[in-house]
């Protein structure tokens, strides 16, 4: 099987403060961890399982500055043979559709089988690439996919995608294809150090626009369905009372609260 | 301005509550209001929808029994191209974001995903969306197009009482050729464990910020001590460090407990749905702008390794253990 995964480097904000910077349009990421984005980090798996089950070869793809390169090693370095990052400056600031459009561009010049990417992205949470890129190979796509069994003529797979509740919707999808990969579909593995020694070699394959065959005005910002006019801060209902003081205190407030509305 | 056309989901004989809050959504913004039933004798929801809508363009098919993006997305396309609606409306969800960005791909329409506020320019939709799991609502500028297409999350907009009375057109299948490409094979419900949290009292709930499954028992403890169960973000069963019978959220349970407990966890929209209708809600988070403190009753904003193991102690006092 020839298998392609594309993986996004973000910031981690799950456990952080995020901060407008004072453009308006982006946030303040002095202070961020970056890592791969999380559904990416399952994609790359999901592929790398596959490839050890029938063999084949795992193509990663990655749209980015150079930053981008420890995310593709790391997905080198668990399994992955090749590598391909889309660079230029015209890909900036670019919505899921036109990223779809590069990713799709660097993918029409290779042969695949199954093209895998995150069901979404924990920063701007589009996940509008795999339905759209699909749609722009000319191929059946899948997303919240949550199971993938190759089924055994190598020309179809039975998928389970993720809906509402948890329940599963099984489906039988021809390849080639694009999967969006929901998280918890497998158990991430952790890089080997021997692996991560050999990526460290492995040579990542630059590619711009040009390179591509994309007009500058066909990605990027440019080439965007909706481009972001400002960010602000949620709006919010009423906020929670907030407990002060040091844990000792904010504990035995709480714990008196509990008690008076007869939770303990 | 043009029509709007909001396609109605359903599944398993169940009309989808996302369906009548976009008909109502959409009453307001200025077009004439175009359900769009893909179905196999779904006639009760054409009558459902009519009472929403100005219209319902009903496709009755076998084809549409089950969701499959590639029938919908050529029967929608066919529907968009005879009919030329300004804007199409389609629920945020598994389904719509399986179909939305394809279909917006083949008509060049530009398309906003997860809208969770609309205000319109004109013809032209001006949406907002949320960024960082909901720590920052971002304000979008859609490109200049004859045709837009949304995806709206669950709840942004209200579902009212029905006001309209539509009328129902019964329309031929557009899609003549078969379906190859993507086959429905069957729904599987998600396994049943031990505890069933739908039906817990109390719920300690626990995320991203427990950080390593060791650290697991001071949860444990807290929820001992409470005469609580333990539930979860979607983060720590992804981990495989509670079983995924225990996730609260959309592609979870959905609790209403008399108090969910909420430690180290930020309060995701997709967390929250899950969650928001709890009687108390108790969240200890050490960022401050996480959103759960915007749904929270009470909140203690500091690191939880130091407050649990302190509430815990209280909590066994008060109880005499």
């Amino acid at each position: 099987m020839n298998l392609v995964v594309c993986v996004k480097r973000v910031p981690d904000t799950a456990e952080s403060e995020v901060h407008i910077d004072a453009s308006g349009k982006d946030i303040d990421k002095s202070r961020l961890s970056f890592g791969i984005n999380e559904c990416d980090n399952y994609a790359v798996e999901e592929a790398i399982q596959i490839k050890e089950r029938l063999g084949g070869t795992v193509t990663v793809i990655s749209l980015g500055p150079k930053e981008n390169d420890e995310v593709i090693r790391m997905a080198l370095a668990k399994g992955g043979d090749e590598a391909i990052r889309l660079e230029d400056e015209a890909f900036d600031g670019g919505d899921g559709f036109a990223v779809a459009k590069a990713l799709a561009a660097a993918i029409k010049g290779l042969e695949f089988d199954i093209v895998f990417t995150g069901a979404l992205a924990d920063d701007d949470g589009y996940a509008v690439v795999p339905a759209a890129l699909g749609e722009l190979l000319g191929v059946p796509h899948a997303t919240y996919v949550k199971k993938v069994e190759i089924l055994e003529d190598g020309k179809r797979a039975k998928v389970g995608r993720e809906l509402e509740g948890g329940l599963l919707e099984f489906l039988e999808i021809e390849l080639p294809c694009v999967l969006g990969i929901q998280t918890g579909i497998n158990e991430p593995r952790y890089a080997s150090f021997k692996g991560i020694k050999q990526a460290a070699k492995k040579e990542i394959a630059i590619k711009s626009a040009a390179d591509l065959g994309l007009d500058p005005s066909e990605v990027g910002e440019s080439g965007s369905w909706a481009v972001l006019e400002k960010f602000t801060p949620p709006v919010v209902g009423e906020m929670a009372e907030i407990l002060e003081g040091d844990p000792e205190e904010t504990a035995a407030k709480l714990a008196a609260i509990l008690k008076e509305k007869g939770l303990v | 301005m043009k029509d709007i056309f909001v396609l109605i989901e359903h599944r398993r004989g169940e009309m989808r509550d996302v369906s009548v809050e976009m008909l109502c959504g959409a009453a307001g913004l200025g077009g004439a209001v175009v359900a769009v039933l893909l179905g196999k004798d779904v006639d009760a929801f054409a009558e459902k929808a009519a009472g929403y809508a100005d219209k319902v363009l009903y496709v009755n098919d076998p084809m549409f029994e089950n969701y499959n993006s590639e029938a919908y997305q050529k029967a929608l396309s066919a529907l968009i191209k005879e009919h030329n609606p300004g804007l199409v409306l389609i629920g945020n969800t598994a389904q719509g974001i399986d179909l939305a960005p394809a279909l917006a791909v083949e008509l060049g329409a530009p398309l906003v995903t997860d809208v969770t506020a609309l205000e319109m320019d004109g013809d032209k939709p001006k949406p907002t969306r949320q960024f960082y799991g909901g720590k920052l609502d971002a304000h979008m500028v859609m490109k200049d197009a004859d045709l837009y297409i949304l995806t709206v999350r669950e709840a942004t907009f209200q579902a009212g009482e029905p006001s309209k009375s539509g009328e129902i057109v019964k329309v031929e299948n557009p899609v003549k050729e078969e379906i190859t490409y993507r086959k429905f094979l069957e729904y599987v419900e998600p396994e049943v464990g031990e505890v069933d949290i739908t039906q817990s009292t109390l719920l300690v709930g626990v995320g991203r910020g427990i950080r390593e499954d060791k650290n697991l028992p001071i949860v444990e403890e807290l929820a001992k001590a409470l005469g609580a169960d333990l539930a979860a973000s979607r983060a720590v069963v992804d981990a495989g460090w509670l079983p995924a019978d225990r996730q609260v959220g959309i592609s979870g349970k959905t609790v209403k407990p008399k108090l969910y407990l909420a430690v180290g966890i930020s309060g995701a929209f997709q967390h929250v749905t899950g969650m928001k209708g709890s009687e108390v809600i108790v969240a200890i988070n050490k960022d401050p702008d996480a959103p759960i403190f915007g749904i929270a009753d009470y909140g203690i904003v500091d690191d939880l390794f130091k407050v649990v193991p302190k509430l815990t102690e209280k909590i066994k006092e008060l109880k005499g253990l």
